[in-house]
C-alpha cells in the first residue's frame, strides 16, 4: 500500500467567485458552500466566515476541524463510509490543502466544544491558530435532537472539506510525500506497534471507522495509510483540549513519527485501533483483544494514545498492563487533570506498569484571554463549555478559562509541544 | 529603578531562638527585630541584597498544643513586618518543630500570599503533610547538617526575594511539591513518546513525565443489617440540579457541590430538574432526571418499607474533569453533614 500526499501549501484564504487554489491562496465561493451545507434539511441557517493566522478573531464553540483533501487517483473516496463511497483508502495520490481547514461552529450541542483564538495567548496552544480557517457557522432547525444536530454538523463539515479539497485536484503540489510501509531488512530494529484508542462512549462521544461506529467492532488492524487517507472521522463533543478532531486523525503525529523512523531506528509493524467504551465488560474485552493483537503481530514495543479523560484512563491503564504482561514495552501519551492549582493527582486510574508516560499538559490550568476584535460563533457559550465556569466571561469580552476549552491544547496524539512538570 | 533590599522574616523554635530548652517549650509566639541563631549565618550568606528584618519564635509544645492560636499570632507578627519572603527552620528531624515550621509557612503563604521556605529531614512527619504548601529543602537528620542547609535555603530565599523564576525540584534542590505546571518544550509529544519507547526497548535510562499516583482504596462499609429502619441518602456526581442550575455548578472541573431538598417530591420531572454535567449527552438525563438520581425508585422502596426513609436532602456535584483533590474535599464535607443526621446508608450514583 503506497500513498502519495501531494502537499499544496495554502497561506491565505479569501472569498472569490470561483472556489480554487491559486498561488497559495484558497478562494472560496461562499454561496456554493452555504448551499452545500443547507442540503441537509436539519440545518436552518448556514454562514461562512474566514479566519487567518494572526488575526484578532475568536471562534467559539468549535465542534470539528477538517483538512480539505481530494483523491486524485487510487481506490476509495475521501471519508469512506461517511460522505465517500465505501472502498479501501490509503493508496494512490491524495492532494492536501495544507494550511487550510474547515472549522464547524454554531449553536452549542453538548458542553464539550471549544475555542480557537487566531491571535493572543491561546494561539500557541492550538494548531488551528496556524491554519487558514473556513468557519462554517451552522444552526439547527428548532427542536432537533442533539444526536441529529451533531450528525448534521459533522456531515456538513465533511462535505465542505470535500468540496474545498476538489479545488486542489488539478493543482501541482508544492511537494509530494510518499508513505509505504516497506519491509525492514535489519532484523535488529525493534518491532513497534501503535495502539490507537478511539473515543466511543456514545452520547455524543463517538468516532467512526470507515463509517462504522467505533464502539461496535472488536479491536482491529489498520494500515497507517488508511488513517492518513480519511478512514477515521471524529464525531466527538468531548472536551476541546483532548478530543481528536478529524484533522488530527488525518495528521496523526505518532504515525508520522513512526514512519519517519521506520527502517532507521525501528520497524513500524502496524496500528491496532481499539475503542473506549463505558462498561467494564467492554473495557476488558477491548483491552484483552487489542493486547492480543499487539502480541500476534510480534511487536516488542507499543505506543498507546488516549482520547478524552477520566473514564478512558481505565482503558489506557488496562491496555498498558495487559500489553506489558506479554513482555511488550509500552509508552503512554496522556494529558493531566491536576486541578487549577496543579496540586491534585492527575489521572482517574493508574497501574504500576505505566512507568513510561508522556504528559501533554494539565488541562485544568487557567489562562486569561483578552478580548479579540471579532467573534465567529457565540461568545456566551464560554461559561458552559467544559473548562469554562461562572465568571469565565469578563465584561470586556475577555475570557478566564481552563486550557481545557482550547481546541487541541493537550492533544494526546502528541501533536503539540506542551507538557506538565512537577514542581 | 533602584530596588531596596528584599525583606525576610525568619521563624525559629525556643531552642534555636536561644531562649531555652524543653523547659521553655510552652513559650507563646514572640517577635524580635533582626536575625537570631541560624538566622545569623543565613544573613551572612544572603549578603547585602536581602535582610532578615525580624525573627518570630515560639515554643514547640505551645505551637503543637495551640496550633490555631499560634498560627494566627505568627501570621500577625509576620504581617507587621511586610516581608517579601518567609523562611522557617531548618527543623531537621524534630517532629513538633517541623510541624511548626511547615504550618507557619503554609499559613503565611495562604494569608499573606508571599513565598515561603523551610528545611527539614526527609523523614520529618511534617514533610508529607505540608509538601504542597512550601518549598522544603532537604537537610540531614540532626543539627550537624546546619552548615549544609543554610546555603541551600539562602539560594532559594534569594531567588524568591528577587522575584526570579524558581526551577524544578531537581534544579533547585527542594522536595517535589507535587504541583504540576505546564510548559512548552522543544519536541512534540509524539517525538518524545517514540524516543522514550526506543530508550525503554534498549534498556537505557529514561524519565517518565508523570509518575503514577498511589490511589487511596476505600474499603466498602459493612452491609446494613436492618435496612427497613435505616434512613438512606442520595448523593450523585451526575449533575442533577433544579432547573436553571441555581448554584451554577460547573459542567466540568466542579469547584463545589450543592444540597437540595426533595421532601415531598416523588418524581424528578423535566420541568423542574435537569443535569448540568458536561461529560455526557444530557438528552436522556434531562428527559427523566430519575435516570441519574433515582428518586422515583427510592420512593417506591420507602413506601414498601424496604428502606426506613429517604433523607430529605440530596447532594450533587459534577464528576467531569473534577480533580481528585476536589472530589476528596467534597466527599469529606458531604460525609460530615450526613453524619450529623440519622442517615445510615448512602446510594452514590455516577455517570
Amino acid at each position: 500500500m503506497r500513498l502519495e500526499l501531494g502537499i499544496i501549501r495554502v497561506s491565505d484564504v479569501q472569498f472569490g467567485r470561483e472556489t480554487m487554489v491559486k498561488n497559495g491562496t484558497l478562494y472560496v465561493n461562499k454561496d456554493e458552500l452555504i448551499a452545500l451545507a443547507l442540503q441537509d434539511e436539519r440545518l436552518s441557517e448556514a454562514d461562512v466566515e474566514l479566519a487567518r493566522p494572526g488575526e484578532e478573531v475568536r471562534i467559539i464553540p468549535v465542534k470539528d476541524v477538517i483538512e480539505p483533501r481530494v483523491k486524485v487517483n487510487g481506490s476509495g473516496e475521501l471519508f469512506p463510509g461517511m460522505v465517500g463511497k465505501m472502498g479501501t483508502v490509503g493508496s494512490g495520490r491524495t492532494n492536501v490543502l495544507k494550511g487550510a481547514a474547515v472549522v464547524s461552529v454554531g449553536r452549542i450541542i453538548g458542553f464539550q466544544e471549544g475555542i480557537i483564538d487566531m491571535a493572543g495567548p491561546a494561539a500557541q496552544y492550538s494548531p488551528f491558530s496556524q491554519t487558514n480557517n473556513v468557519a462554517l457557522v451552522l444552526q439547527p432547525v428548532e427542536g432537533l435532537p442533539k444526536q441529529a444536530h451533531e450528525e448534521a454538523v459533522r456531515f456538513a463539515g465533511l462535505r465542505a472539506a470535500v468540496y474545498l479539497g476538489k479545488a486542489g485536484k488539478e493543482v501541482d503540489p508544492d511537494e509530494v510525500e510518499t508513505y509505504e510501509l516497506s519491509p525492514v531488512s535489519d532484523a535488529t530494529l525493534p518491532r513497534v506497534a501503535y495502539v490507537y484508542t478511539l473515543l466511543s462512549e456514545g452520547l455524543l462521544h463517538d468516532t467512526y471507522l470507515y463509517g462504522t461506529d467505533a464502539k461496535r467492532p472488536l479491536p482491529t488492524l489498520i494500515h497507517p495509510n488508511e488513517v492518513m487517507d480519511g478512514a477515521i472521522v471524529s464525531g466527538n463533543c468531548v472536551s476541546a483540549c483532548d478530543k481528536h478532531t478529524t484533522y488530527h486523525h488525518l495528521n496523526n503525529p505518532v504515525i508520522k513519527e513512526l514512519y519517519r523512523r521506520h527502517g532507521r531506528d525501528l520497524n513500524f509493524v502496524g496500528i491496532i485501533t481499539t475503542n473506549l467504551n463505558v462498561t467494564l465488560a467492554d473495557k476488558e474485552r477491548a483491552s484483552d483483544y487489542a493486547s492480543k493483537l499487539v502480541k500476534l503481530i510480534a511487536a516488542e514495543g507499543a505506543i498507546i494514545t488516549e482520547e478524552g479523560f477520566g473514564n478512558p484512563d481505565t482503558d489506557l491503564m488496562m491496555l498498558c498492563k495487559k500489553i506489558e504482561e506479554y513482555g511488550i514495552k509500552t509508552v503512554l501519551i496522556t494529558d493531566e487533570y491536576a486541578g487549577r492549582d496543579g496540586a491534585s493527582q492527575s489521572l482517574a486510574d493508574a497501574v504500576p506498569n505505566a512507568d513510561a508516560v508522556v504528559s501533554v499538559g494539565n488541562a485544568n490550568e487557567v489562562i486569561t484571554l483578552p478580548p479579540l476584535k471579532r467573534v465567529i460563533g457565540e461568545l456566551k457559550s464560554a461559561e458552559v463549555i467544559a473548562g469554562g465556569f461562572v465568571g469565565s466571561l469578563t465584561s470586556g469580552g475577555g475570557l478566564n478559562v481552563e486550557i481545557q476549552t482550547i481546541m487541541g491544547s493537550t492533544c494526546q496524539l502528541g501533536l503539540g509541544n506542551l507538557t506538565a512538570r512537577g514542581y | 529603578m533602584a530596588r531596596g533590599k528584599y525583606r525576610i522574616v525568619h521563624y525559629l523554635n525556643q531552642f534555636f531562638a536561644q531562649i531555652g530548652g524543653e523547659e521553655k517549650a510552652n513559650t507563646p509566639p514572640l517577635i524580635k527585630e533582626g536575625a537570631v541563631g541560624p538566622g545569623i549565618p543565613l544573613q551572612q550568606v544572603l549578603g547585602e541584597e536581602g535582610e532578615i528584618v525580624a525573627t518570630v519564635f515560639c515554643g514547640d509544645n505551645y505551637f503543637a498544643e495551640n496550633i490555631e492560636t499560634a498560627r494566627a499570632q505568627v501570621v500577625e507578627y509576620v504581617s507587621s513586618y511586610t516581608p517579601d519572603v518567609f523562611v522557617a527552620g531548618p527543623a531537621f528531624a524534630a517532629g513538633r518543630y517541623g510541624i511548626a515550621c511547615a504550618d507557619s509557612c503554609s499559613a503565611v503563604r495562604e494569608k499573606l500570599g508571599i513565598p515561603v521556605v523551610t528545611a527539614m529531614y526527609q523523614e520529618n512527619p511534617a514533610l508529607d503533610i505540608y509538601r504542597k504548601d512550601a518549598y522544603i529543602i532537604p537537610t540531614a537528620g540532626s543539627v550537624l547538617g546546619m552548615k549544609d542547609a543554610i546555603p541551600k535555603m539562602a539560594a532559594l530565599v534569594r531567588k524568591l526575594g528577587l522575584g526570579q523564576t524558581v526551577g524544578t525540584p531537581e534544579e533547585e534542590g527542594y522536595f517535589p511539591r507535587g504541583i504540576r505546571v505546564n510548559q512548552f518544550v522543544d519536541q512534540t509529544g509524539a517525538e518524545r513518546a517514540v524516543d522514550m519507547l526506543l530508550s525503554k526497548l534498549k534498556g537505557e535510562p529514561f524519565q517518565t513525565e508523570y509518575l503514577m499516583p498511589t490511589f487511596e482504596r476505600i474499603p466498602p462499609s459493612p452491609a446494613i443489617k436492618d435496612l427497613a429502619s435505616t434512613t438512606i441518602a442520595l448523593v450523585t456526581s451526575g449533575g442533577i440540579v433544579p432547573l436553571g442550575n441555581p448554584d451554577r455548578i460547573e459542567a466540568a472541573s466542579a469547584s463545589k457541590f450543592a444540597e437540595y431538598n426533595i421532601a415531598g417530591i416523588d418524581d424528578l420531572t423535566a420541568d423542574a430538574y435537569q443535569t448540568c454535567h458536561g461529560g455526557y449527552d444530557p438528552t436522556y438525563a434531562n428527559e427523566d432526571p430519575d435516570r441519574v438520581l433515582p428518586l422515583d425508585a427510592m420512593r417506591i422502596l420507602e413506601k414498601s418499607g424496604t428502606i426506613g426513609r429517604l433523607h430529605d436532602l440530596y447532594y450533587i456535584t459534577v464528576g467531569n474533569a473534577t480533580s481528585v483533590a476536589n472530589a476528596q474535599k467534597f466527599g469529606r464535607d458531604i460525609a460530615e453533614r450526613l453524619k450529623a443526621t440519622d442517615v445510615g446508608g448512602v446510594i452514590l450514583t455516577s455517570t
